[in-house]
């Protein structure tokens, strides 16, 4: 059967992309980001995971309001990324998982958790980002497990509640267990922390409210689901609420978790990055 | 749910505009147009007619308007989404924090300070 080793957080800002194809790791604005990646890549180096379960977020490149799915799963032999509408090249298809992705299909919706199954997803920075931030040089780092992409929405309300969001984590932990194969699996959530893009608020920040989401998701995520979901669009941002993903990715780690590393600053762009890695018992 | 209790139901976030159902009917024509931009044969076919394309997407008024004056107020006011217009803040070649600080009155290195007084 599968294990799961553990879960990594990140942001996933769209100029991050940008400044690793610059190489900017020792520029002064971006280092103090940067430097919370090493010890992740050492751990992803010392347990080599098989697959990666990538929980994100789209953007506005895989879907549009015309249907936008609450949580949709990617079902492909790989995932193109796409031009998102500046231009910038796009990284080569990052392979897929379709027996995993089916095996997860199946099961959560034996749960009752209503998915939409994607054969074709582009995507967006939501999900690369974070898989070159991890692995370096991806879709071709030598190591690069194989993806299944997770979107949750969180572009238009209503999004999914933090309860619900712990859960459907819950549920792909039970999947995941169940997979009937001698494989290691990293959980990523990304996206976050608290910012805001748009309105006379753009630009808002809390770091107090994402220092009480950092110290609580380790070990008492429960906590967090009493938050309302507009109480999380006041106090995280409009965009933070992207923190569901968060939400999702702990779910997923059963409850005794060790942190081995953790990482906060502001601002890269318009946001307060976080970084987490949290190890499964 | 507990928190939403009606379908038109906000608690007040000042300088928020929640996109919502009601905002997403509303700016279905400008955020369609905006995430056809990802390709970039839209984005020229824009930039080669502004007028012509934002007829064929059958922009509002207010829409077309605040397309005109680059007003990112005015475009989420209309029900634009911020992930969508951001395609179209490419074409204007406007960076996120041009963004930021054309919606707060700042300019973009004041903006970028109001970001980097929040640490
Ligand atoms: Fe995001």
């Amino acid at each position: 059967m599968a294990r799961i080793l553990g879960g990594i957080t990140t942001s996933h800002i769209p100029a991050v992309g940008n400044a690793i194809q610059k190489g900017l790791h020792d520029d002064p604005y971006w280092k103090p980001f940067f430097d919370g990646y090493p010890k992740v890549h050492q751990w992803i180096q010392d347990n080599s995971p098989d697959y990666v379960i990538n929980i994100y977020n789209d953007h506005g490149l895989g879907f549009f309001l015309d249907r936008m799915p609450t949580f949709a799963i990617g079902a492909a032999h790989e995932y193109r990324n796409e031009d998102e509408g500046w231009g910038l090249p796009a990284l080569d298809p990052f392979p897929g998982a379709p027996e995993l992705s089916w095996h997860i299909i199946e099961s959560l919706v034996a749960d009752e958790f209503d998915i939409t199954s994607c054969q074709e997803l582009a995507v967006d920075h939501g999900f690369v980002v974070p898989m070159q931030l991890f692995w370096p040089g991806a879709p071709h780092h030598p190591h690069m497990p194989k993806a299944v992409p997770i979107s949750a929405n969180t572009v238009q309300h209503p999004i999914p509640t933090l309860n619900r969001a712990l859960n459907f984590g819950k549920a792909l932990r039970k999947a995941l267990l169940s997979f009937p194969e001698d494989a290691k699996i990293v959980v990523l959530g990304t996206g976050g922390l608290s910012h805001q893009l748009d309105g006379q608020r753009a630009g808002f920040i809390n770091k107090d409210f994402d220092q009480y989401c950092l110290e609580n998701i380790v070990h008492n995520p429960e906590e967090l689901t009493k938050i309302t979901r507009q109480e999380l669009v006041k106090q995280a941002g409009a965009q933070g609420t992207e923190f569901l993903m968060w939400m999702m990715m702990r779910g997923a780690l059963g409850d005794e978790v060790t942190e081995i590393t953790r990482n906060y600053h502001i601002p890269i762009s318009n946001t307060a990055a976080g970084t987490l890695l949290l190890e499964c018992a | 749910m507990h928190d939403m209790p009606g379908y038109d139901y906000h608690i007040d976030i000042p300088g928020t505009v929640l996109f919502d159902g009601t905002q997403a009917m509303k700016g279905y024509a400008l955020n369609k147009m905006c995430y056809d931009f990802n390709k970039a044969v839209n984005r020229d076919g824009f930039k080669a007619d502004e007028e012509g394309w934002m007829a064929k997407y059958g922009l509002t008024e207010p829409q077309k308007d605040a397309v005109r004056q680059r007003d990112i107020l005015a475009m989420i006011d209309a029900g634009g989404n911020i992930y969508y217009l951001a395609k179209l803040a490419g074409i204007f070649k406007l960076s996120v924090q041009d963004v930021g600080g054309l919606q707060t009155g700042r300019t973009t290195e004041e903006f970028k300070e109001y970001l980097a007084s929040q640490a």
